[in-house]
């Protein structure tokens, strides 16, 4: 290996770490707030990769139909639990509204912009306006009633969500897989190396995301809501913040990070629709690195996954994967000398 | 109904070995019945880890891949014998869990899952990389197994292989359930305080069980190589990982027999739904996964005991046989004289941040003594005792205890030197008897180990011990309860109930944490006789309580503490007088 070869490599890692950074800051987010290891967090980046095919090809993406069916379940569980509870019609009327009329509106909107053909950013963003509302309709059928569950119960919850996810993405999407065309084509050289205008799409682009996320937290009281719910959920709650809308915001936010992962993922590389599972656990093997906690430690994380994956597919290609999941263990033993009692209830 | 639950399993044994057999059977429903008992044990060692010891793994199917390649390459490409291959197949899935344990179980609890799906994905990528292992297409010519000569070709002599390692491996799981390190694994489900000062390493344990559910999985893994006479790493992936704990959450993760229900659910519905499923879409997938993931959220939502809890309603556990009438007594520790110095706490300190909860408190207890820790609220009380007891590590300060440094060590230590204690909120398990409950007092005074256990090599010892937890119960009065769950007592029997379990472990000095908490007025006064007869049989006790009245009845000498320093000490009618001990109480007039 020489020099320029190494330059290549660490651009390669570098630009997929930061594509595992927004998926493992997700992670650390709903982790923090809900007590859940959001195991399906790469579902989303292939829904948002293939939402964006569907729509290169002119098609009505299956994302449309996918979103309605969650919105009906979603309104109906909770159409079942109010008349449970014996709520007024007229409110629970305004909160199944409040469930549905988003999906509805932009599956309309969906439906009629597909065969126009729009400009890729247009589609693009058309993309993140029909993937980012699934974060709160999985947050409210499969996690709501759990909030007081054990982290263990959340986790097996997870996969099961993450089960039926892939099957649903196999139905609604079909077995292809598709590569999405570059957002910005030109090519950049400096010195030896030459990069593309994706690879600064997708550094901006996560800069731009984790900045916009900083910002959120420390200056907007929303994101000052999220942060007390994560220190003390009875605390947050008895100061009047909701842990349900604690939850959706949080699942909201990890799907818009999802979805747009998946946007700046779609060109470098042909995704199905099970591809999320792999490159959401590499951004996990990042957020565990953080144990689970830390935004920066993720962020450094997710680097040095990326870095690995590059390196270790240089080397050894058949087990790069192998050398990427594997490193998890090295990671966790230095937790657990670092900072063996952390006991949770 | 007690005749069920004693015949049940040799009915149920009879059935699977003797009668299945018997019947002119398609050899479509033997290969089913072999992968249900495949599954079965695969799951069992799920059920034992999340269910029993509330600890989870997605690499069960990992492990089931160590024993299955293990017994392929060495019986196909070695020659060795397949009876070798099974201990070598196990001996290397007893290491990864070892390393795996090692590396998680120190920490929270959800870092060994995170562990197990990266080291499944882990070994299956490298499994599907590797030459000598056949890459993708995996390895064929696996010889049958040979039992007393005859060679096991067909479905049906593996069945009968199959099926007694499965019912063999039930019955070595309810034996460990109900015995000393059984009812150890069923602690640490709710927090390893309690279990700690009982006694118990729940580091060590949390090892076992994740071993236990290793060796399972590999067991299940050399019988699939040899019944399928081939293996290639798709059965081993993540995905089967999640699906072996979907069977065990569905059968019903807290019971042996949720594992074989689960198991054999999942296995017929499965092969409905892979028929179904693709006919209504009208397209080839595996649609099944839908169903399988909208399931285990339902079944975790609406029957997180899965479907074995309905059965087992239907047919309640009978009590337990009194059978440890003539059992031997446990051994028991000298005890210390009357008047002798028993506990020294020496300018003990905690810090939490920049915050001192603790300042330098120090007191003597001698024997035979009830010593009282009282003072408002967040004056450090509890604190003090958890330093005491080891629960928290000091800032600074020494304990002296019986003239051992007792200071620093962790509580299953001082446990051992004698210091048994309760807790403010009751700490026990709920889903255990009263006498169970108690029984893991005794934790210290009994040896027997995971191996006897499963054998049922321990029953002697297990008759000590339930004699001991009866004696106990009967010396607090509540010998009459000892059948009932822990977890449907009142609070007052629950506080009584933590008390005989520390008395079980036979201590020099007995720390009460707030007994007469939440406790009603007749309550109290049936706690206060139990303490002043303790007393009067020589015990020692230190008592850390807010009710004045049942202090100052009580105690023979009175620690008081505020915004944590000690403010005096002193006999009760002392305390009682003592103007800085009403201010603290009540404020001072301006």
């Amino acid at each position: 290996m020489d020099f320029s070869i190494a330059g290549i490599l660490a651009l390669d890692g570098a630009t997929n770490g930061a594509i595992y950074a927004l998926l493992a800051l997700a992670t650390v987010l709903v982790f923090a707030v809900t007590r859940i290891i959001f195991i399906p967090q790469g579902e989303f980046v292939a829904f948002g990769a293939l939402t964006l095919a569907m729509f290169q090809m002119g098609k009505v993406p299956g994302t449309v139909w996918f979103l309605l069916v969650m919105a009906v379940a979603a309104a109906l569980s909770e159409l079942v639990n109010g008349l449970k509870a014996h709520q007024p019609m007229a409110r629970l009327g305004r909160r199944i509204a409040g469930i549905v009329v988003y999906p509805v509106a932009i599956s309309l909107v969906a439906i009629w912009a597909a065969p126009l053909k729009l400009p890729l950013l247009v589609q693009a963003a058309l993309t993140l306006a029909l993937v980012t509302p699934f974060g709160s309709l999985i947050y409210r059928l499969a996690y709501q009633s759990l909030a007081d569950a054990s982290v263990l119960v959340l986790l097996i919850v997870s996969v099961g969500v993450h089960f039926a996810l892939v099957g649903l993405g196999l139905f609604f999407f079909g077995a292809e897989g598709f590569r999405n065309p570059s957002f910005w084509d030109e090519r950049f050289s400096v010195g030896a190396l030459a990069f593309s205008g994706q690879t600064v799409i997708i550094f901006l682009a996560s800069i731009a995301l984790i900045v916009a996320l900083w910002l959120f937290f420390e200056r907007s009281l929303q994101g000052k809501a999220l942060r007390a719910t994560a220190v003390n959920r009875l605390g947050a709650r008895l100061q009047g913040i909701s842990s349900d809308s604690a939850g959706t915001l949080t699942f909201t936010m990890a799907a818009f990070f999802g979805a747009l992962s998946g946007l700046l993922i779609g060109p470098t590389t042909t995704v199905f629709y099970d591809s999320g599972f792999l490159i959401g656990l590499k951004g996990f093997v990042a957020a565990v690195f953080a144990g689970l906690s830390s935004y920066p430690q993720a962020l450094l994380g997710a680097m040095l996954v990326g870095l690995l994956e590059s390196f270790g597919s240089f080397w050894a290609s058949a087990f790069k994967e192998v050398i990427v999941f594997s490193s998890i263990l090295p990671v966790l033993l230095w937790r657990s000398l670092r900072d063996p009692h952390t006991e949770e209830h | 109904m007690a005749k069920l639950h004693r015949y049940g399993f040799y009915v149920f044994a009879a059935v699977m070995l003797l009668l299945i057999p018997a019947l002119p059977l398609r050899a479509f429903w033997i290969t089913q019945l072999n992968m249900i008992g495949l599954y079965s044990i695969a799951s069992l060692g799920l059920v034992l880890l999340t269910g029993v010891a509330g600890l989870t793994s997605f690499g069960q199917a990992a492990f089931v891949g160590v024993g299955a390649y293990t017994a392929a390459f060495l019986a196909a490409k070695m020659g060795v014998s397949p009876w070798l291959t099974l201990f070598i197949g196990i001996a290397l899935s007893v290491v990864v869990a070892l390393v795996l344990g090692a590396i998680t179980l120190r920490m929270s609890g959800h870092y060994l899952p995170l562990a197990t799906i990266a080291w499944g994905l882990a070994l299956n990528y490298t499994m599907a990389n590797m030459e000598f292992l056949g890459k993708y297409d995996g390895l064929m010519g696996v010889p049958p197994i040979t039992v007393a000569g005859v060679a096991l070709t067909d479905g049906k002599g593996m069945y009968a292989l199959i099926w007694a390692f499965a019912l063999a491996a039930a019955l070595c799981a309810m034996h460990l359930l109900d015995s000393r390190p059984g009812r150890a694994i069923r602690a640490l489900k709710s927090g390893t305080t309690m279990a700690e000062a009982m006694g118990i390493s729940t580091f060590r344990y949390k090892i076992v069980v994740f071993v236990l559910a290793a060796v399972l999985a590999a067991i299940s893994g050399w019988l699939y190589a040899h019944f399928q006479r081939t293996v290639n790493p798709s059965p081993f992936g993540i995905n089967k990982g999640i699906e072996y704990l979907f069977m065990a959450v569905l059968g019903g993760v807290g019971h042996v027999w949720g594992a074989f229900l689960g198991a054999g659910v999942v296995k017929l519905v499965e092969d409905q739904l892979q028929v179904l499923l693709p006919r209504l879409i009208g397209t080839s997938g595996n649609f099944e996964v839908i169903v399988f993931g909208v399931l285990m959220i339902v079944v975790l939502k609406y029957a997180p005991d899965g479907l074995w809890s309905f059965i087992a309603k239907r047919f309640p556990t009978p009590p337990r046989a009194r059978d440890w009438a003539s059992a031997a007594a446990l051994p028991a520790r000298p005890k210390p004289q009357r008047g002798e110095l028993l506990l020294q706490v020496q300018a003990v300190r905690k810090e939490f941040g920049g915050l001192v909860a603790v300042n330098d408190i120090s007191f003597d207890i001698r024997a035979g003594d009830i010593v009282g820790l009282i003072g408002p609220n967040g004056a450090g009380k509890s604190t003090t005792f958890n330093l005491i007891t080891g629960v928290l590590s000091l800032t600074r300060g020494a304990v002296q205890f019986r003239g051992q440094a007792v200071g620093g060590l962790p509580s299953r230590e001082i446990a051992r030197a004698g210091m048994s204690r309760t807790f403010q909120h009751v700490k026990m398990i709920p889903e255990m008897t009263v006498l169970e409950n108690v029984a893991l007092g005794g934790y210290l005074r009994s040896a027997n180990g995971t191996l006897k256990a499963m054998l049922r090599l321990d029953r002697a010892e297990e008759r000590a011990l339930f004699a001991e937890a009866e004696a106990q119960l009967t010396r607090i009065g509540m010998a009459h309860q000892m059948h009932e769950l822990a977890g449907n007592l009142a609070l007052g029997p629950q506080r009584l109930m933590e008390i005989a379990r520390a008395l079980c472990t036979d201590p020099a000095l007995l720390l009460l944490d707030e007994p007469a908490a939440g406790l009603r007025h007749q309550e109290k006064q049936a706690l206060a006789n139990v303490l002043r007869q303790l007393k009067a049989e020589g015990l020692s006790i230190l008592l850390v309580e807010h009710d004045m009245d049942f202090v100052m009845g009580l105690t023979d000498r009175i620690v008081v503490m505020e915004f944590g320093t000690r403010l005096i000490e002193g006999t009760p009618a002392e305390v009682q007088a003592s103007p800085v001990v009403r201010a603290a109480y009540l404020g001072t007039e301006h």
